[in-house]
């Protein structure tokens, strides 16, 4: 990293948005201050300060500048950094566009899938989330076929951006099936994307930036029990 | 880049009208094929079998497809001599402007979506929507300040990616209840501004009462009057 480079994440070690980050800065080999949020006690002033907006981690703070919104922050590392590593984007502008088309298929449709599976208010919300990320894993699934052909990882032969975005759900991924038994990745229907899986949780750099699954679990097993007596007590 | 450059688009849709301004910005040669998306043609399933949605750009046969997606890829490959950059060259710069047109998106679009798209006496769910959109509004002009455009002297990516929307504020203010002049002038301003001196902007927006005729048709056919 140049000389004077000043780097802070402030994060919360359970995001999966957060990993995203803290795998891309791994990858590129940079390194930079990690600053854990108690988003339930309190978040704090420079976090407010530098995300006025939506006051949400990660926010990666590069020589006193902030910079926020996970797949933002990805592309903002790979051309400040542009020689520092490996890049996470290709350099064709094609394959560009389909990298961040898969990236924001991964938040608008994956994303939004899980959030209803897990948190949705009624069971056929639930059912419903359930079945959408059936469709988005599938997609996904084909993606990694097509545009992978074959190769171990959707940048190819090595890590890239679409990698590194769908990475930092693999946590929650695991920690599901911990807690409820649920593969959330079929090996049936999706068996590259398992294979995947597998491969990048492997990886040197990744394997040692994976939150603690049991955490996780109790973690969301908490939020529900919150959320259910939120729910008891609203209704009474 | 060379091929024939083809656009798939609804001529009410401020995605598909960023595309349009883009590619007239940079004087890029394009057809375009408009879309019912009522009956939705082959080639769009075929182009966009993901999402079915408009706008598809497809240059040499090959589909782009979301519109901040779209923006990135003409920028990064039509930067011929003599046609400007949308995004500028600084990557702090490119991140700042990246952050708020996604802002675009998540926040004003979702907002003003709700205000026309709640059924009739859902008196409730309108204001609630028509309190998001307002404060997206202002805090889109907050980040305007005294700038003439978000781009600073020129358009730029931000203002593409907001520019379309306008068109759609008369729809916002007859089904919300509010006038975007009296809440945020600076940005009524600015709307002005970029269609009186851009005229890849002009060229590309369809016309307020359109859009709001097409929206009035549209909660007909969904059931929401």
């Amino acid at each position: 990293m140049a000389g004077g480079d000043e780097m802070k994440l402030l994060g919360m070690w359970a995001s999966p948005f957060v990993l995203r980050v803290k795998l891309a800065l791994s990858f590129k080999g940079l390194s930079y201050e990690y600053v854990e949020e108690d988003i339930v006690r309190g978040k704090s002033e420079l976090l407010l300060k530098s995300n006025p907006v939506h006051n949400k981690v990660p926010v990666l703070i590069h020589n006193g500048k902030p910079v926020c919104e996970s797949l933002i922050i990805l592309q903002y590392i790979d051309e400040a950094f542009a020689g520092t590593g490996p890049s996470l984007l290709p350099s064709d502008p094609y394959e560009r566009a389909v990298a961040r088309f898969w990236a924001a298929y991964i938040d608008d449709k994956m994303l939004a899938a899980w959030m209803q599976a897990s948190r949705g208010k009624t069971e056929e919300d639930k059912a419903e989330g359930k079945k959408q990320w059936s469709v988005a894993v599938e997609t996904l699934e084909g993606a990694l076929r097509d545009c992978g052909k074959g190769k171990p990882f959707f940048g190819g032969d090595s890590v890239g951006y679409v990698d590194v975005v769908l990475g930092g759900l693999l946590g929650w991924v695991h920690a599901n099936e911990e807690a409820f038994g649920i593969r959330s990745l079929d090996p049936q229907r999706t068996p590259l994307l398992v294979a995947w899986s597998e491969r990048f949780g492997a990886l040197e750099t990744v394997e040692p930036l994976m939150p603690d699954v049991s955490r996780l679990v109790e973690l969301g097993k908490m939020v529900l029990a919150r959320e259910a007596a939120a729910a008891a007590g609203a209704s009474n | 880049m060379e091929g024939v450059v083809v656009l798939l688009n609804c001529f009410v849709s401020p995605f598909g009208n960023r595309v349009r301004i883009a590619l007239k910005f940079k004087g890029v040669a394009y057809e375009e094929k408009a879309e019912n998306l009522a009956a939705k043609s082959p080639l769009l399933l075929s182009s966009n079998p993901v999402h079915a949605k408009v706008p598809v750009l497809i240059v040499d046969g090959k589909p782009v497809c979301e519109s901040l997606v779209i923006l990135e890829f003409i920028d990064d490959g039509f930067s011929a001599a003599g046609a400007p950059p949308l995004l500028p060259a600084d990557p702090y710069a490119r991140a700042h402007a990246r952050f708020w047109a996604s802002y675009v998106d998540t926040k004003l679009n979702e907002a003003g979506m709700r205000v026309w798209r709640s059924p009739k006496g859902a008196t409730a769910a309108v204001e609630a929507a028509r309190k998001d959109t307002v404060a997206a509004l202002k805090t889109l002009e907050a980040e305007l300040g005294g700038k003439p455009y978000f781009g600073g002297d020129a358009l730029g990516y931000v203002d593409v990616a907001l520019v379309p929307f306008a068109p759609w504020f008369l729809t916002y203010e007859r089904f919300g209840g509010f006038t975007v002049a009296a809440e945020c002038p600076a940005l009524a301003a600015w709307a002005d501004r970029c269609v009186r001196e851009n005229t890849c902007v002009a060229e590309s927006l369809p016309e307020a009462e359109h859009v709001f005729q097409f929206v009035c048709g549209m909660r007909k056919a969904f059931g929401l009057d």
